[in-house]
């Protein structure tokens, strides 16, 4: 780590318990961002990505999940001890949240300055700080805010409903509303999925330059490698609820290591190159019911060894912040 | 082998107590040679998806012809239809819900073969066997319920049903996009390798830029129901000529570290189909837009070198000498 980080998971596993069994969803993360750096999380349909940042704000429901070790600590704090009242404080104003689909998570019912508004003063009460702002002041914050995202005339579109304006628009109000608390990390879910390329593109640009104004923080996860390599530092690849690499985003896309990164980089038809044969990767998804012992990547590994079948050592390259879970490296490796 | 004709769609719709007309397609013309793989590319409610129903009667069209293989299928009665239904099939975007959960993968491989041929029992079930082994699929598939098979699968299935007649024409609307990424190599791989040997004609509807240039030779991009620009792939994808193509290719991120940044992202949002801009349907958002030609007149397409069509007064060469 070159600063210490704001964000720091510890060999975090997680369990959903459901009827068919347990489910073991997570084994062991480890996931760190510095501040004013941004952490891409990669990975392919339920490899966990998401419901490893869900719990930084408490947002799993337990039961299903359960806990089984580690630690979240954001500046210290460890995050899956706070108090429902500590997490008041945290929500919205240290760490916020936006989502993928911007219209599920809008209320249909209520202007957009409403809904700013609330947020905006439920955050006043949570600090509780002397003097209080009127809705008056909340909402001339929120107008700013979404000045600040760049949303065309403001101080009209506040009082719209959220059905009267586009995709991008509304991710553009959630990222608003997301930053009214001045967060110092902003964790992202997939924000550009439901968007087209060209609306994408201006929510990318839109992220990184709020990134560099307000020295903000930022998980972004998403499937598409695109989109991490073009605004993240770093990047960590995730399958079937482990993360197996993690790098520079130099480093992991350029020279990746482990065998599952280097499958998901030849599957992807490249939009700038003229066709090359694609490799898929062979064979599904283990079920995290009764997940393999060893390597969870093994069944469909082109390198697999006799030795996968004992769980892989996470191999650390101290002077390149680096990690690889892979037998491969049992020795360690150096990155020449 | 497949030409529409100036084909447009307009869906009736209610909007606020006002009757209105929705163009989804504005005269579109398109040209499909036998063996070739078209690529249909454009954002959501361009159109795309609805060409391809369209060219196989799954909406009706309210303006132009559709002419497959020299004969013109724009009306057809529902005996013809069956015939063209044996030549030219569809895949569909999302393979769960393409596939009937109440039948097993058997039954629903040889629904087409039942209405089509006279192939019945073991004869039949053998047919069924053969196409599964054909999209890499064991025999042991065929009792299986859809929900038993992984979405890759599952799009399998579908092709195989798709193909199971032996069709000319494939219409493939967004066959991948429901997919994992290492799925999708899979799929579109195999979808390259049937080609040739079974000698199919595709249309090939994609958002996905990187897709459609490795599958397919020819691409016409759409906007708002229009095509803007059409030629072959590599063409177009290393020298776009219309400005929104340029956009378009320059908006994709590229899946590798240090990207230099590229030009300025479009600006504005795709204006409504219900309130389309006068002109050019994209003068709003363009760059290069020319006040006073793109703002009002319409745009006819012009063909430039190789086989290339650009809809843009950029191209005109009289205009050119005006502004000059």
């Amino acid at each position: 780590m070159t600063n210490t980080p704001v964000l720091d998971i510890r060999d975090y596993r997680l369990n959903f318990n459901t009827f068919d069994g347990v489910y073991h969803a997570l084994d062991g993360v480890n996931l760190s961002v510095g501040k004013g750096e941004s952490l891409g999380i990669v990975g392919e349909t339920g490899c966990g990505k998401s419901v490893t940042v869900r719990n930084v704000l408490g947002l799993l429901p337990s039961p299903p999940a359960e806990v089984i070790s580690g630690e979240i600590l954001y500046n210290g704090l460890d995050m899956l001890k706070v108090t429902p009242e500590q997490m008041k404080k945290i929500r919205g104003i240290e760490i916020a949240m936006i989502f993928q689909d911007p219209m599920t998570y809008l209320n249909p019912v209520f202007t957009i300055g409403t809904q700013m508004t609330d947020v905006i003063l439920a955050h006043q009460k949570a600090l509780a700080k002397g003097e209080k702002k009127s809705r008056k002041e909340a909402r001339a914050h929120a107008v700013d805010m979404l000045r600040k995202v760049h949303l065309p005339n403001p101080e009209t579109q506040i009082d719209r409903y959220p059905h009267e304006l586009s995709g991008g628009m509304r991710q553009r109000v959630l990222i608003a509303m997301a930053l009214s608390g001045s967060p110092k990390l902003l964790i992202a879910d997939e924000p550009t999925t439901a968007l087209d390329v060209t609306i994408q593109a201006q929510i990318l640009d839109l992220i990184a330059e709020l990134v560099d104004d307000m020295g903000l923080s930022v998980i972004l996860i998403t499937h598409d490698l695109g989109v991490v390599a073009k605004i993240c530092d770093n990047v960590a690849v995730m399958y079937a609820g482990q993360v197996v690499e993690y790098g520079t985003i130099e480093e992991v896309f350029g020279r990746p290591k482990h065998p599952y990164t280097e499958g998901l980089l030849k599957s992807i038809p490249h939009p700038g190159r003229p066709p090359e044969e694609l490799f898929g990767i062979p064979g599904f998804l283990p079920n995290l019911l009764n997940p393999p012992v060893g390597c969870r990547f093994q069944a469909r590994c082109s390198k697999a060894m006799e030795i996968c079948g004992t769980p892989a050592p996470n191999r650390n390259n101290a002077a390149h912040d680096r990690t690889v879970l892979c037998h491969l490296y049992s020795e360690g490796f150096d990155d020449a | 082998m497949l030409e529409t004709r100036d084909l447009s769609v307009g869906f009736k719709i209610n909007s606020g107590g006002k009757k209105a007309v929705l163009m989804a397609v504005n005269k579109v013309n398109l040209n499909i040679r036998k063996g070739d793989a078209l690529g249909l590319v454009g954002e959501s409610g361009s159109g795309k998806s609805t060409v391809g129903r369209t060219i196989l009667h799954l909406n009706k069209s309210t303006g132009g012809s559709v002419i497959f293989d020299g004969q013109d299928i724009t009306s057809l009665n529902r005996t013809d239809e069956k015939i063209l239904r044996r030549r030219a099939q569809m895949v569909f975007q999302d393979p769960h819900s393409a596939l009937n959960p109440r039948m097993t993968i058997l039954r629903s491989v040889a629904e087409p073969l039942i209405l089509h041929t006279k192939l019945r029992g073991p004869e039949l079930r053998e047919k069924v066997g053969t196409l599964l082994e054909i999209v890499g699929l064991q025999k042991q598939f065929l009792y299986r319920y859809p929900h038993e098979l992984s979405g890759g699968q599952k799009q399998r299935v579908c092709i195989a049903r798709a193909i199971a007649l032996n069709p000319e024409l494939l219409v493939l609307d967004e066959p991948t996009s429901a997919l994992d990424v290492s799925v999708q190599a899979q799929i579109l791989e195999f979808l390259k390798s049937i080609q040739k040997e079974l000698d199919l004609t595709y249309l090939f509807i994609s958002h996905n830029l990187a897709v459609i240039r490795y599958v397919c030779n020819r691409v016409a991009v759409m906007y708002l129901g229009q095509i803007v620009e059409q030629g072959e792939t590599e063409d177009v994808f290393n020298n776009p000529k219309h400005p929104y193509t340029k956009a378009l290719l320059e908006a994709v991120p590229l899946p590798e570290p240090g990207q230099p940044r590229r030009g300025k992202p479009l600006v504005g949002d795709i204006p409504s189909p219900l309130d389309l801009p006068r002109g050019c349907f994209f003068n709003t958002r363009c760059e290069k837009a020319m006040a006073g030609i793109c703002d009002s007149r319409s745009v006819p397409n012009y063909l430039v070198e190789n086989n290339r069509a650009v809809r843009c007064f950029l191209y005109n060469k009289d205009l050119q000498l005006e502004q000059a």
